[in-house]
């Protein structure tokens, strides 16, 4: 709804830990409210995307090459999706959703900085995924971001309902 | 350990207790004292492999099944008959013994056959056997059946496989598959057959191949030793008579004593049969005897007693046909399967193998050159436990082995080693055999023997493996030298069963060394791997330091105490190395675990005669029947004797299981740059020349493709369709969409264009002489060729001459001139472009190749463009600033190369699956491959010269295990189209504390292992980053072993002896061209001296590391070899100091592809007129890159030195004759590694330097 547009900078409403602050009143459907489902959407697209990196990677000992190949077209669309909403977030004033999305958005931007020479897209080298530390690190990363999605999944869905209530 | 222990230990227990048995006691102290005692070819047999010795003791004692006792037996009677041959030489001791039994002989032959099972089996086996031993018979008595010559000359033939399988068909067409094993090394069953020795005379060979194992056995590698026997197994019906019992190296040894009695006509199966009557009559005895004290003697005395308990055997046998227990091996000339290049330097290093290959020999050594690959093919070996056959076998081998370098004795005497001499017994004996002997001279060799065997095992070693090892690294030297250390050690550890030394001090490798007050660090001879601490027979078993190696020798039982040790875990590989002996069997299913796929190896345990148990997976696996007959004894119910078992690195003939398709036909295209770079330098008239030349040397068969391209800023395809009257240039101008003119004719083949082929390469010097075309699209030219093998695979030879500058994959000059010396920053060690990657793992998935040859006079980016032969498998050939009339010498070098090139062997679509014991886990793989998955890597090609590594890591503790095992296994198509697995087994025990850890450090591997890691480090992060690691693998594993040590006093920097040279070798490394700093080198050659080190093998990189340098102008005599009729000096190493170089001397340096022989002013005139030609220092010329053929005895001397220098590596590498004062003194200088340079430490500094960082 449209609604939301003005709402979105004068209510900083954040959900989360006590220390949020929650303010402002408002009509039943704000803006942050949007965010927060659109947020809920992206996330479950985005722990598909973690679960099917997961596999990909148990996997990979199979063909490294053609999993490679999986993988690296759906790492771009991941960073984008998730730096879009906390783009979304930082219109919407969430200060605390944001704050908390900050890390993993450095670590996307520092992954695109040192990723190999390549001339597709991507990440994943099939020429180097195999050393075990880099697959290591890649299934660790796998873990470690079905973890935030799950709890981030969470916490837009109370956030969201924090804010319709609250509103 | 128990548990763990169990399984391991298990299996030598299941293999040793009957063996051992009663054995085990008298064995161990037998063989020490024994030695001498026992009768010369029992004795011998058993002794060599001292293990083996105990082993048949063993067997015999608790069982008559083993047929070892037999096998013995059996090679002695072999022997008999080859010391006929010899004559003289081998006294007979055997042959009265074998005379008793040859009585039986007939059964005895048998008796093998007799033992096994019952007589169905045998007639199955029999026929292969007979076939083989036909085969091997004929060979070796040439004048035997015909027929069998024919086979023989099948093998001889480049067609060897094929014989092989034919032979399989057509003999033991229905069942099993024969084994032919070539050699079968195992020191306890020396026997061998030796099929393969078409060559006529199969005496000689198979002596040698005898020999060889035995000696072998020692040390290291079990496997010359060992060998050779291979048998079918095959049922055929088999002429009963011919069975050549070859086996038995091991007893050859002792041999001498046999003697030869008889050998008879050994041309004739009859022999044979005594022989192998003999053999088993002996074996009985032994069996029987085993009880009884020592082995050896008990054989001798045995005959008699065998001739009952053979007869029995036999008597089943018989029925059977047993023809030949000796199995027959047919040797493969295994050697030739290595060219003649690689025999000689095998030769050299490995006197073992020389000798195995020598027996077959005479004939192969020289021949050899020729077949490389028939060689491997026909390796059957006989495997021994026939011994009879064997042992005279042994005997010519180490005739043999005496001629080349007396290395025959060596091994034998290793062999025997174990166990002290076996020939005094043998000699006793002897009597008879003499007669024998004479009467069946044949081949016999060279008398040498005689003397060998009586030595002492001690100096058996010392002197052999000198002969033996040309190179330096000969695992034999090493296995000796701990053989003085702790031979008591061995050989209670042996008796005991598995146990390692690991209780056992090892004062040589843990005695704590002042590095700071130790001034000659460097020893004088060459370092030799350490050996891993295992029990005699493990020890003798186990893999060849040459083919794998492990950085630690012992290896710790959890991650935290390797993190303690500070050192890294890995293993370096070698796994195509040309062998000159090789087992290589056929047999219709290949024994692997069912969980693991583990291949059957000597270091699983038998649960029982059906059960064995995986010793990476520890699970039970079912024997198959098939497994149950050895087709090398001719006997069933003994599959711990079988080839597999016997022998670490093995070879298998695939079926058509392990094929995803047919197998494909060796394939190669030639991508030419012609621009006008490329024709300016002139690499393309040697290019032709040499291709001319060694056109018909190809590897490959009837169906073996070629094709050429050539490219400027076009793509030129030439069809040389049969039929044409010239060669078709067909023009491709359109880069950007590549498209093949006429794809059915651009690859033809070989022998049906054979002439448009040589008109071709007659006419494409000249073709482009006037070229103005400066582009080069090289990124197109290989996407052409790319679409144009995917169809088969094979090999792409790319020569490039400058920076592709069109179309896909240009690329642009990276390099910064003024960089060059720069401390700091060393960029662009990685590719600009992924394009050469990306083609590179196309190519891989279509099981092409592709190698790079790099000429060129400026920058190639080459770390961009080493991407299409790393992930493809290829190598990298970098030629800086080449031009054929400027730099004569890398135009000489571009020819040797070129040689090496087209003729080594080759396999094609290959992968290769390391295995460890569980609770050990790969890492990180170098090399040049694609990894396919945590533990394949896929290889295109395979090639003799390609070195891996791997970094393993420890996941779970290995507390319950005592031994762990390492498994490499090569599946790959031969250029014959036969699909082959090479497997190798390597096997180490386990410790549990830090000292033990550092006791067992193998600081080659170690170093060879940080140079990959640090390569990658480079380019991954940075140069400086690279070179801090490598100084900080010296400070922490220094001061993890001083702070383990507590009394020593803390100003010193100590180090155990086994790490002594690793601060040396990590300053070299430091200043290696790969990891300098501060001193100008161009980014190409760092980054070619990087791929080096991730692609070649350890010999050849350590001498890149750290050259070797001699003192050349006073060689003596003194501690000279004898290689092939030519002494050769062996002067002490000199450190890498200029402190060493005196102006009154002269130098040669050895680093591997370049040799530099450094003339001081002040060298004697005498000197240089006699080896160099000249009259003074004055008249030399700047340029001199050959030492003249002068007849003097200081220019025979050098010459024969650098000769065996250069036979020893598969590059042959140029000769710079350096003037002191000359500019080109710098190039040397620079190796000089221990001295101070501008930008560098000194040696003394940088250990003041490691002292300060540890005290930090």
């Amino acid at each position: 709804r449209e609604n939301e547009g003005h709402q979105g900078p004068a209510p900083p409403f954040s959900a989360g830990t006590g220390a949020a602050a929650c303010s402002s009143p408002a009509t039943a459907f704000t803006f942050a409210a949007f965010c927060y489902m659109l947020a809920l959407l992206l996330t479950a697209a985005l722990i598909f995307f973690a679960i099917w990196h997961i596999i990909a990677f148990d996997e990979l000992r199979l063909n490294p090459i053609a999993q490679c190949n999986t993988l690296n077209p759906l790492v771009l669309p991941e960073y984008l999706i998730h730096a879009f909403f906390c783009v979304v977030f930082l219109c919407a004033a969430e200060w605390l959703t944001l704050g908390l999305n900050m890390p993993l958005l450095a670590g996307h931007i520092w992954r695109c900085m040192s990723r190999p020479v390549m001339s597709g897209p991507g990440l994943y080298d099939p020429t180097t995924i195999m050393n075990a530390d880099i697959l290591a690190y890649c299934q660790k990363e796998g873990w470690c971001k079905l973890a935030f999605y799950l709890l981030a999944f969470f916490y837009y869905l109370y956030g969201m309902i924090y804010v319709l209530v609250s509103s | 350990m128990s548990a763990p222990a169990g399984s391991p230990h298990p299996a030598a227990g299941a293999r040793i207790p009957p063996k051992l048995g009663g054995a085990a006691a008298p064995a161990g102290p037998g063989l020490g004292p024994a030695r001498p005692q026992q009768n010369g070819p029992a004795q011998n047999q058993m002794q060599v492999p001292s293990g083996y010795g105990l082993h048949h003791q063993n067997y015999i004692a608790p069982s008559g099944h083993y047929s070892q006792g037999p096998g013995k037996m059996t090679s002695l009677p072999l022997d008999t008959q080859r010391e006929d041959y010899y004559s003289g030489l081998y006294t007979v001791p055997t042959q009265n013994v074998v005379t008793p039994s040859t009585a039986h002989q007939q059964p005895g032959a048998q008796q093998m056959y007799g033992r096994g099972p019952p007589a169905p089996h045998i007639a199955g086996s029999t026929p292969g056997s007979f076939q083989g031993a036909a085969s091997s018979a004929s060979h070796l008595h040439m004048s035997a059946s015909q027929p069998h010559s024919s086979f023989v000359n099948h093998y001889n033939s480049p067609a060897m496989y094929s014989a092989n399988s034919s032979v399989a068909s057509q003999g033991f067409p229905s069942t099993c598959g024969h084994y032919t094993m070539s050699t079968v090394s195992n020191a306890a069953y020396p026997s061998v057959s030796y099929p393969s020795l078409p060559a006529g005379d199969p005496y000689g060979q198979m002596f040698t191949s005898q020999n060889a194992p035995t000696v072998r056995p020692v040390t290291d590698n079990s496997f010359s030793g060992q060998n050779t026997a291979i048998s079918h197994p095959s049922p055929l019906p088999p002429p009963p008579s011919q069975q050549h019992h070859q086996q038995q190296s091991l007893s050859g040894y002792s041999t001498l004593s046999w003697s030869a009695a008889g050998l008879l006509s050994a041309q004739d199966n009859l022999v044979r049969n005594h022989t192998g009557s003999l053999a088993a009559a002996n074996n009985n005895p032994a069996n029987t005897v085993a009880d009884s004290l020592s082995c050896p003697v008990m054989q001798n005395v045995l005959p008699p007693k065998s001739s009952p308990v053979a007869p029995t055997v036999l008597s089943s046998a018989s029925s059977a046909r047993m023809p030949p227990t000796a199995n027959q091996l047919v040797e493969p000339v295994a050697s030739v399967t290595q060219p003649s290049e690689l025999l000689q330097q095998k030769g050299m290093q490995y006197g073992d193998y020389v000798n195995n290959q020598a027996s077959s020999a005479p004939t192969p050594l020289s021949s050899t050159s020729d077949d490389e690959e028939e060689e491997e093919e026909d390796e059957e070996a006989g495997v021994d436990s026939s011994s009879t056959t064997s042992s005279a076998s042994p005997m010519p081998n180490s005739y043999d082995a005496l001629e080349g370098g007396s290395y025959p004795d060596m091994l034998s005497s290793a062999a025997s080693s174990p166990a002290p001499d076996p020939t005094p017994e043998s000699d006793p004996a002897p009597a008879p055999a003499p007669a024998p002997a004479a009467p069946q001279p044949s081949k016999l060799a060279k008398p040498f023997g005689y003397g060998y065997p009586t030595l002492q095992p001690g100096y058996q070693n010392a002197a052999a493996p000198l002969n033996a090892g040309l190179q330096p690294g000969n695992p034999v030297y090493s296995g000796f030298q701990q053989y003085p250390q702790y031979p008591g050690m061995n050989q209670l550890s042996s008796s005991l069963g598995g146990l390692s030394l690991q209780s056992s001090p090892q004062p040589e490798s843990l005695r704590p060394v002042n590095l700071t007050q130790e001034r000659n660090i460097l020893p004088t001879t060459p370092v030799w791997a350490p050996v891993p601490n295992l029990n005699l027979e493990l020890k003798k078993l186990n893999c060849s330091p040459d083919s794998f190696r492990c950085t630690l020798t012992n290896i710790p039982q959890t991650q935290a105490l390797l993190n303690k040790a500070k050192l890294p875990l890995g293993l370096l590989l070698h796994p195509f190395r040309d062998l000159t002996q090789l087992p290589v069997i056929t047999s219709n299913t290949i024994v692997r675990c069912r969980s693991c796929r583990t291949y059957i190896n000597p270091f699983v345990s038998f649960i029982d005669q059906r059960r064995w148990k995986c010793n990476l997976c520890y699970r039970v696996n079912d024997v198959p029947e098939e497994f149950m007959y050895n087709p090398l004894t001719r006997s069933y119910g003994e599959p711990h004797k079988r080839p597999e078992v016997q022998n670490s690195t093995v070879e298998f003939i695939a079926s058509s299981d392990y094929m995803l398709r047919p197998p494909q036909p060796a394939v190669y295209l030639f991508v030419l740059d012609v621009s006008h770079n490329a024709v300016e330098a002139g690499y393309l008239t040697i290019l032709c020349h040499s291709l001319l030349e060694n056109l018909d040397k190809l590897p490959g068969d009837s169906r073996t493709r070629i094709g050429f391209m050539t490219f400027d800023s076009t793509i030129h395809f030439y069809n040389l369709q049969e039929g044409l009257s010239q060669p078709q240039m067909l023009i491709v101008s359109d880069i950007d969409d590549v498209f093949l003119p006429t794809p059915d004719s651009l690859l033809v083949n070989l022998y049906e264009s054979k002439e448009l082929i040589k008109d071709l390469l007659n006419a494409l010097p000249n073709m482009f002489t006037n070229t103005r075309e400066t582009h080069s699209a090289l990124g197109p030219a290989l996407q052409a060729a790319f679409k144009l093998m995917s169809p088969t695979g094979g090999r792409v030879s790319v020569f490039q001459t400058q920076l592709p500058s069109l179309g896909a994959g240009l690329l642009q000059s990276r390099e910064d001139p003024n960089q060059r010396s720069s401390t700091k920053v060393v960029q662009h060690l990685g590719p600009a472009t992924d394009f050469y990657k990306k083609l590179a793992l196309d190519c891989s998935g279509q099981q092409t190749a592709v190698d790079l040859f790099l000429l060129s006079s400026q920058y190639s980016d080459l770390a961009s463009l080493a991407c299409m032969s790393k992930y493809s498998a290829g190598c990298i050939y970098y030629y800086p600033s080449f031009h054929y009339t400027h730099n004569p010498s890398q135009a000489e070098k571009l020819q040797k190369d070129l040689k090496r090139y087209l003729t080594r062997k080759i396999g094609f679509e290959a992968v290769m699956r390391i295995r460890c014991t569980k609770g050990l886990s790969m890492h990180t793989f170098h090399g040049n491959f694609f990894v396919r998955s945590t533990d394949l890597l896929s290889l295109a090609n395979i090639n003799p010269d390609a070195g891996f590594a791997v970094q393993l890591s420890i996941e779970e503790s290995l507390t319950d295990t005592s031994l762990v095992c390492f498994q490499t296994a090569l599946l790959y198509t031969s250029s014959k189209g036969e699909r082959r697995i090479r497997v190798h087994t390597l096997c180490s025990p386990v410790v549990s504390s830090l000292a033990d850890v550092y006791a067992g450090v193998d600081v080659q591997a170690a170093i060879c292992l940080l140079a990959n890691m640090a390569v990658d480090r480079s380019v991954s992060s940075s140069l400086s980053d690279a070179r801090d690691a490598l100084v900080n693998a010296v400070v922490d594993s220094l001061s993890a072993y001083g702070s383990t040590v507590s009394n020593l006093q803390h100003s010193a920097l100590v180090a155990p002896s086994s790490l002594k040279l690793f601060p040396l070798y990590v300053l070299a490394l430091l200043k290696q061209k790969a990891f300098r700093t501060g001193t100008s080198t161009r980014l190409d050659d760092r980054v070619y001296a990087m791929c080096q080190i991730k692609s070649q093998p350890l010999v050849h990189l350590m001498k890149m590391i750290h050259p070797n340098l001699y003192r050349i102008d006073r060689l003596t005599d003194e501690g000279a070899v004898h290689v092939n009729d030519r002494v050769v000096p062996q002067p002490p190493l000199q450190k890498l100091s200029a402190e060493k170089l005196t102006r009154e001397g002269a130098f040669l340096m050895d680093c591997g592809s370049v040799f530099y022989i450094w003339i001081g002013k002040g060298c004697d005139n005498n000197f240089i007129e006699d080896v160099l030609g000249y009259p003074n220092f004055a008249s030399i010329p700047q340029k001199m890159t050959h030492l003249p053929e002068l007849d003097t005895l200081s220019s025979e001397r050098a010459r024969s030195f650098i000769t065996w220098l250069r036979d020893s590596r598969p590059l042959s590498p140029v000769l710079h004759v350096v003037k002191d004062e000359s500019p080109a003194k710098t190039e040397f200088f620079q190796h000089l590694i221990e001295d101070r340079t501008e930008a560098a430490f000194s040696y003394y500094e940088f250990l003041l330097h490691v002292q300060q960082q540890i005290c930090k």
